[in-house]
């Protein structure tokens, strides 16, 4: 036993090299320079508390927190009630279901810069498909990416386009790994499809449910690519987010110690959030 | 015997070879070749070739030289430096612009190159034009050897002005005639194509200040005085254009940017930088420019590039030789020339002369040196970024009428003085 986690150890250590190399260092100095002022030209001066100070009165720095629950506001549900969706009506076997699942999975495996490209021209407000389609019926469509009310849905709808296959596979596999016993016992005891759904199948869900949910938020905290690519952050602020403000601070401005402070804000915002998650858990996932 | 004699023969040659390869290997010991390294923005993308050529005839001429040239586009050049210098491995050269290289001087990270040029008999400061030569200077210390110098003028697309029968920009032209030009061209442009493009953020707001009489920052860079009167004389006029519908809005324009819609022949005019002419050499239509109209009085860009070298090389002496002949080498000048890569910073006139009378569009280049007869240089802080981003969003928001563009000054204003007080 001894021997075998001797050789586990040996096997494992590798892998501790690049953890430590880029993730656990990086922390540690990130931590350091949030009580720190450094420009990347100049010495390392530290400065207490004052970044956070600035932090927590820095309108900007609320607004991209605002701009951050809007988007899960508008992606979480959309992504989870879609991606339900499409895993209920790929859960059963028939001609094309595996084409399907790896048509919905493609967008997943495929890269931002590809996927922003083709979501701004499909959204483009002259000429793009969506507005063309509009203009059939008569409809002036909006600006889309171009517009300060328009921008964060049009990266909304995007995001969940990409991320949609990936929600499917997870809640796919919830729904494959619930015994049909239960559902086969309801339908003895005349209960009606509905009912199965929502009594039987959607509660034994509920650990693909959480799964997909705190990932998401972790995810949706740290949002950037799609801003990057997209908006860029406007147009006037109005996709401004946290990531996007820590690397614009600390690589644009040169406040690499103010942005410290801001990533160590948002890791204790996610933290929270997740512990607070893990904790409602008891209360309404099921496992069968 | 005849066996001692063949080994004495057969040790000599040996002999004989060992020293031949002792004599031939002593001078390229002697030849060691020190490598240095100079990171550009400028080149990419039309000019790497360029400065590749650039580099081959100085190694060609320095024998003992190399340089390992790095290419980033502009929009991620500076985070690369900054990381790279805040890793202790700073390019040994490296190119800065104006607005950026106070930044760079103030932290320490520029090797004071007077401690450099004193040592070289053959270096004359007055191969430089002097304009571009001075702006690279801090406290009497010269950080860098300027490489090139630039401006904004307008360009128009001949085609549409003359299908619209609207008389050619020239220039004495002010606000009021490109006004009406404007006016007469956008009742007659068909549909998507539109009379004119003039961006409105930082860098075109400063100069269109200039010309409206205005200035930006108070002498001692601690108050923003653009809210006055003339900047919003400037701001008034360039965001007319986009609520005259002169100019697309940025719903109009897509995913195309100003460059491809003048490219696309969407512009009848379009104020941008002389850099774009290499860019706009095979456009299917005929083009030229016109120094950009003042207000109430002429002003236009001056923007300049130059070579620093880190204050961390270990190879100041290369560094100095390779920035000198980037900078003002004959051939290094005539290399930057043919390709249009900006106008080199030399003070000789015989290139100036080739720059003047390229085959290549536009043919009214002599429109680029009447502009640099009224310069307006970028107002520059160690915060510029911030600055820039600060002034950008609220002249984003006059732009889209979310707010007047009196209270955007103002607000812009208040923003720019948070950022001086840090200083």
């Amino acid at each position: 036993m001894k021997k075998d986690s001797r050789v586990a150890s040996v096997l494992i250590a590798p892998s501790f090299i690049p953890l430590i190399a880029f993730l656990i260092l990086p922390m540690i100095a990130a931590v350091t320079l949030s009580f720190a002022s450094w420009d990347l030209l100049s010495p390392i001066k530290f400065v207490g508390f004052s970044n956070f100070k600035e932090l927590f009165s820095h309108s900007l720095f609320y607004k991209s927190l605002f701009n951050s629950l809007i988007f899960i506001a508008g992606y979480l549900p959309l992504v989870y009630f879609l991606g339900l969706a499409a895993a209920l009506g790929l859960n059963k076997k028939f001609r094309g279901s595996n084409l399907l699942r790896a048509a919905y999975f493609l967008p997943v495996v495929t890269s931002w810069v590809v996927v922003s490209l083709l979501w701004k021209w499909i959204l483009n407000p002259d000429g793009g498909v969506v507005n063309s389609f509009l203009h059939v019926f008569g409809i002036h469509g909006p600006g889309w990416w171009t517009s300060p009310t328009w921008a964060m849905p049009s990266v909304i709808i995007a995001s969940v386009w990409k991320d949609l296959g990936y929600v499917m596979l997870i809640l796919l596999s919830g729904l494959q790994s619930i015994p049909p016993e239960y559902q086969e016992a309801a339908a003895m005891d005349g209960a009606t499809k509905r009912q199965i759904l929502f009594r039987i199948t959607l509660p034994l869900l509920t650990p693909a449910t959480f799964f997909v949910i705190v990932i998401s938020l972790i995810n949706n905290f740290q949002v950037f690519d799609q801003i990057y690519l997209m908006t860029g952050g406007g147009p006037d602020g109005s996709t401004s987010v946290l990531v996007q403000q820590i690397v614009k601070n600390a690589f644009d401005y040169g406040r690499m110690g103010f942005a410290s402070a801001m990533s160590m804000v948002l890791f204790a915002i996610i933290l929270l959030i997740t512990l607070a998650q893990l904790r409602l858990q008891k209360r309404w996932v099921h496992y069968a | 015997m005849q066996r001692n004699a063949r080994k004495k023969f057969t040790a000599l040659i040996g002999i004989a070879l060992m020293t031949g390869i002792t004599v031939v290997a002593a001078p390229a010991q002697a030849a060691k070749k020190t490598t240095i390294t100079y990171f550009s923005f400028s080149a990419s993308p039309d000019h790497i070739k360029t400065l590749n050529s650039i580099v081959a005839a100085f190694e060609k001429k320095n024998p003992t030289i190399n340089v390992k040239v790095e290419n980033a586009a502009y929009a991620d050049y500076f985070t690369k430096l900054k990381t790279r210098i805040a890793a202790n491995q700073a390019p040994d050269t490296f190119e800065l612009d104006y607005q950026d290289f106070v930044t760079y001087a103030d932290a320490g990270a520029l090797l004071n190159l007077g401690t450099v040029s004193a040592k070289d008999k053959s270096f004359n400061k007055n191969i430089y034009y002097g304009k571009a030569y001075d702006v690279f200077a801090q406290n009497g210390k010269q950080y860098g050897l300027p490489s090139s110098y630039s401006t904004v003028v307008l360009f128009y697309n001949k085609d549409l002005f003359n299908a619209a029968g609207v008389a050619l920009p020239n220039s004495s032209w002010d606000w009021s005639d490109e006004a009406a030009a404007d006016k007469a061209l956008a009742a007659k442009l068909p549909s998507g194509t539109y009379a004119d493009f003039q961006p409105v953020q930082f860098w075109e707001f400063y100069k269109v200040l200039g010309q409206a009489g205005g200035q930006f920052l108070s002498a001692n860079k601690k108050t923003a005085l653009f809210n006055k009167q003339p900047g919003i004389n400037a701001l008034n006029w360039l965001v007319s254009k986009q609520t005259n519908g002169w100019k697309p809005t940025p719903a109009q324009m897509g995913t195309m940017d100003d460059g491809a819609m003048f490219a696309a022949g969407k512009l009848a005019m379009w104020h941008s930088g002389i850099w774009e002419f290499d860019a706009m050499k095979n456009v299917p239509f005929k083009w030229d420019i016109a120094v950009e109209p003042g207000g109430v009085t002429p002003g236009n860009h001056f923007f300049a590039n130059d070579v620093s070298v880190s204050s961390k090389t270990k190879n100041a002496d290369a560094a100095w030789k390779w920035a000198k002949f980037l900078t003002s080498d004959a051939s290094s000048v005539k290399l930057m020339i043919d390709s249009s890569w900006e106008i080199p910073a030399t003070s000789a006139k015989a290139p100036l002369a080739a720059y003047l009378n390229s085959p290549n569009p536009p043919a009214n280049r002599q429109a680029v040196f009447d502009a640099l007869k009224n310069p307006v240089v970028p107002p520059v802080i160690r915060q510029q970024s911030q600055m820039q981003d600060a002034v950008n969003a609220w002249l984003s928001k006059a732009l889209d009428g979310s707010v007047s563009v009196t209270d955007a000054l103002n607000g812009a204003a208040s923003d720019v003085n948070a950022i001086l007080a840090k200083e």
